[in-house]
């Protein structure tokens, strides 16, 4: 099936998101779209999907101009999308999920849930899913449950599939697998459009690339071009994929986590018995798996955790048992994984998110009155310098565009003085160009004189930032190495070796490599990045 | 140090729950709606009005022969009940006193409470939280107040004041105590709330019976209000309006600063609008729940205050008549922002002064009105509705997609 677009033009209001954008997807095709935060991407794909009604333009399946009132039309028409933020239902099951909307009813409207079983059992079969129709889906990991969606896509027969930056939460292997059921996806007819800001992946499955940059489509681009080409050409200027970081210069060790225990409600351990400690000036990247207790882990700063035993020592004061409050008055700058969920109230004005964690301090209110003028003042400041793509500071968060709103939440963490400066997966969803900024921005926090802990799932980016390196890793410390650690070597922590033994292991004369240096191990395209 | 370390703060729901999500949905729509809602009430009010109109039916048998007459008596019935509604409310230079023809003051009168106690419903859902306690909360601050009112003798203007403190406590406790509950068990406020209105019909229905009994009487009512404990009247005796009123404005300017301005306020839209960011900003989730109802229900029991010392002057176990659900209509209806369940209230003030007057000068029924009232919830309650007979596009953004 052909799609293609012709002229779409979405405004909202003064903004126009999408300007005129022709596209043509072909059959069994995967068509990537490479652009900035804000060029315009998902507002196209939620176009295509019915979503929004385009101001301007027509869609064109096979030749034949289409219109769709709303996705029951696009599917109905035979396109599927994955959003980034799945629209299942956590307490029903696979088999529920996928008779959602669509459901067979046999006689006196009893559910039909065989059928549907059925089909995905065949689905599955056919492109090595993996994915059992009656296990309950909040209980699945999210690759699988993003498996799901792209089940329901199939079994409404679509031809077309949108997959809207669908590996920002996913694990490297994770990664790879998708890219695997693309491939079969693509191979039995199926079109994708593909939006991914992590250049390596467009590169490995796009057959296509159209470039959009404010809106505007500014070319398409081979698969087989270099990587700092794709993203110049995305971003409009020479963008350095390598980080020129000095050496950090550690001073003081101010923060000081001693043997640290997290536990749920029901006594189970996510962190068990960790040590380890930052100097001023330095940044240490913890990397793993996730789910391995990172996230447990910078809760527990935050003072988020209900049972914590040990101690986080911060400039000689005890964080534990603290209020969260406190903690970020003790200067804590914190970035949370999910900003959606945790780092942004959607309704709020970007003005408002900006000043959400800093709205009790002077100037930004006195006497329990908030300053308006002040507040504004410092939106418009951070927006620029930022550079946060939007109309006015004073449009809802949930306006933006998925890299801007984690923009947002950095440029307020960033923006006042801190004793230590501690994010999770800071870039995710964030383009090339502001990745570039973001990460200047991190270590110049460092160079500052401030501890930094970055969590990341990204390896590059673990490498990238890290003075040193800590791996987690079922919620033990594997051990912390040098920030110019092998990937060889942390990809054995990750897979739960202590440090010495994952040493000992690269050394030993078998596995011919020292694994000393930056090797890059074979399949690993990351090259052009290193 | 190894001993365990808990914290009192419960960890809020992961995941709004459908509900909270449904009723964000309605109160989050535009004034459009509201305004869109309550035309489409009246106008399928007016079909009832028509229907039920003997002279229509009465034309009606002859429709085919003579439409003109069946759309001519349509047409008389409606504007005859809708004008004698809109003359109640406002002006009606047909009444025979000219203090009846004034029934705008009745509309502001009617409006008072339904002010206090919407201002109630708004604040507390603005931070995510659903009073429906109201009912309860004024009951008790119209008892706490009763009881400083006619129980007490102290001097004028103090007196008043302590009135309307006792009151605000009353209102306050009640609240609060959905609150508390909620803020450290989780306890569902909707499901707690209910609950207390009912313990507070028999509670005010108890003390009616024993303490606050007026000497002499045989029935569960309490004694007048000394006269240094009521409302001045703005108008002079001719009219029910007092200051009640003032200060129901006054209220509306303080919660409308509460929410827009103050750190406050902040604190409270957060924590309605995403619990988990809240906590993350720092911000104390159950605190917060605890405080809003403390200041929900202290509006409610004013709410109370205005009905005692305004225009009932004794306490009786039906003092807060329908208001307390009422005002959440109203606060639906407002789309809870102060000013606009300011007007929502007027709005409502207005069919009760109007009502009577419909029922007296066009023979409309006056039920008529508590049909219109439930339309509007129905169609406020169901924004998709409004939007495709009126085909608005909803204008969000949907999945969120990053
Ligand atoms: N509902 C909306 N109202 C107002 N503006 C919007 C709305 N949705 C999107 N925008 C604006 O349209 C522009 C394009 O947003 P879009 O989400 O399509 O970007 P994107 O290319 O997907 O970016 P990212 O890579 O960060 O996800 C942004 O400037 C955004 O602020
Ligand atoms: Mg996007």
């Amino acid at each position: 099936m052909k799609l293609e677009l012709r002229g779409i033009t979405k405004s909202f209001g003064a903004l126009v998101a999408n300007d005129h954008i022709d596209l043509v997807v072909e059959s069994g095709e995967i068509h990537s779209l490479l652009g900035e935060n804000g060029a315009g991407k998902s507002t196209l794909m939620n176009v295509l999907y019915g979503l929004y009604e385009p101001t301007a333009g027509e869609i064109l399946i096979d030749d034949k101009p289409v219109m769709f009132a709303g996705p029951a039309d696009a599917m109905a028409a035979g396109i599927g999308m994955v959003h980034q933020h799945f629209m299942l239902v956590p307490v029903f099951t696979v088999a529920e999920n996928v008779a959602l909307g669509g459901e067979t009813t046999g006689f006196g409207g009893i559910l039909n849930l065989d059928d549907t079983r059925r089909k995905i059992r065949e689905i599955s079969a056919r492109f090595g899913f993996d994915v059992d129709p009656d296990a309950l889906v909040d209980e699945l990991p999210v690759g699988v449950q993003q498996r799901v969606e792209i089940i329901k896509a199939l079994v409404r027969n679509a031809k077309i599939l949108i997959l809207d930056e669908p590996t920002a939460v996913l694990t490297p292997q994770e990664t790879d697998e998708l890219m695997d059921i693309m491939g079969q996806l693509k191979s039995n007819g199926t079109s994708i459009v593909f939006i991914s800001h992590k250049l390596r992946e467009v590169k490995a499955v796009s057959d296509t690339i159209t470039v959009i940059r404010r809106g505007k489509v500014v070319g398409s681009a081979d698969p087989g071009a270099a990587t700092t080409e794709l993203a110049s050409m995305m971003v409009g200027r020479a963008v350095s994929l390598t980080l020129d970081k000095a050496d950090a210069e550690p001073g003081e060790v101010t923060f000081k986590v001693s043997n640290l225990t997290v536990m749920n409600d029901a006594g189970q351990r996510l962190l068990n018995d960790i040590s380890f400690s930052v100097a001023d000036g330095e940044i240490l990247a913890i990397a793993g798996v996730q789910g391995n207790g990172q996230t447990e882990l910078t809760e527990a700063v935050l003072g988020l955790h209900k049972h914590i035993q040990g101690s986080i020592m911060l400039d000689g004061r005890e964080l534990v048992g603290r209020s969260v409050r406190q903690v970020l008055d003790a200067g804590v700058g914190f970035v949370p994984e999910d900003r959606q969920d945790d780092g942004l109230v959607g309704e709020f004005s970007i003005a408002e998110n900006l000043v959400l964690d800093l709205y009790t301090q002077e100037p930004y209110s006195r006497w329990g009155s908030m300053n308006r003028a002040v507040i504004a003042k410092n939106a418009k400041e951070k927006v620029a310098e930022f550079d946060v793509r939007t109309q006015s500071s004073q449009d809802a968060a949930d306006t933006l565009s998925g890299g801007n709103q984690q923009k947002v939440v950095l440029a307020r963490e960033l923006s006042r003085p801190l004793k230590l400066f501690i994010a999770s997966q800071p870039t995710r969803g964030v383009d090339v160009g502001s990745i570039e900024f973001l990460h200047k921005r991190i270590v110049a926090e460092r160079d500052g004189g401030t501890p930094v802990i970055i969590v990341s799932t990204e390896l590059d980016e673990v490498l990238e930032l890290g003075d040193r390196i800590a791996v987690l890793y079922a919620g033990r410390l594997m051990g912390i190495v040098p920030g110019k650690s092998s990937r060889e070597l942390l990809g054995l922590m990750m897979a739960g070796l202590p440090a010495d033994e994952a040493q000992a292991q690269l050394d030993a004369p078998a596995a011919g490599s020292s694994g000393a240096g930056d090797v890059a191990p074979a399949g690993d395209t990351e090259g052009e990045r290193s | 140090m190894s001993e365990t370390q808990t914290v009192k703060e419960p960890t809020p729901p992961a995941k709004e729950s459908q509900g909270s999500q449904v009723f964000r949905e309605i109160m989050s729509g535009s004034a459009m709606i509201s305004v869109l809602a309550v035309f489409v009430a009246l106008v399928i009010g007016g079909i009832l009005i028509a229907v039920t109109d003997p002279r229509v039916s009465a034309s009606s048998g002859y429709f085919f022969a003579d439409p003109g007459a069946t759309l001519s008596a349509v047409w008389s019935a409606v504007s005859e009940a809708y004008g004698a509604l809109w003359r109640g409310a406002t002006y009606d230079p047909t009444a025979r006193t000219w203090q009846g023809q004034l029934g705008i003051f009745e509309t502001l009168t009617f409006a008072t409470p339904l002010i206090l106690s919407g201002l109630a419903v708004t604040l507390a859902f603005r931070a995510g939280l659903f009073n429906i306690g109201a009912q309860g909360q004024i009951l008790l601050g119209a008892t706490f107040a009763g009881i400083i009112g006619f129980q007490m003798q102290l001097p004028p203007v103090i007196h008043l004041l302590a009135v309307i403190l006792a009151g605000a406590i009353g209102g306050a406790i009640w609240g609060g105590i959905a609150g508390f509950l909620k803020a450290r068990t989780g306890a569902h406020e909707v499901i707690v709330t209910i609950m207390l209105n009912y313990i507070a019909v028999s509670l005010v229905l108890y003390l009616l019976k024993n303490q606050l009994k007026a000497p002499g009487s045989t029935n569960p009512i309490s004694a007048q209000m000394h006269d240094t404990a009521l409302f001045p009247l703005l108008l002079g005796p001719n009219f029910r309006l007092n200051a009640g009123f003032i200060l129901a404005i006054l209220a509306v300017i303080v919660v409308a600063w509460l929410l827009n301005r103050s750190t406050l306020g902040f604190e409270y839209r957060a924590i309605g609008a995403n619990p988990k960011a809240a906590r993350t900003a720092g911000m104390l989730v159950s605190r917060g729940y605890t405080t809003v109802m403390l200041i929900s229900g202290a509006l409610a029991g004013l709410a109370g205050v205005a009905q005692i010392a305004g225009t009932e002057k004794t306490l009786d176990s039906d003092i807060a008549g329908s208001i307390g659900f009422d005002a959440i209509t109203v606060a639906l209806l407002g789309r809870s922002k102060p000013w606009g369940t300011f007007f929502a209230a007027l709005l409502f003030g207005a069919f009760k002064a109007g009502g009577t007057s419909m029922a007296v000068n066009a023979d409309v029924s006056i039920d008529i009105v508590a049909v219109v009232q439930s339309l509007i919830v129905l169609f406020i309650a169901a924004p998709p509705l409004i939007r495709s007979i009126f085909r608005i596009k909803a204008v969000r953004r949907e999945g969120a997609s990053a």
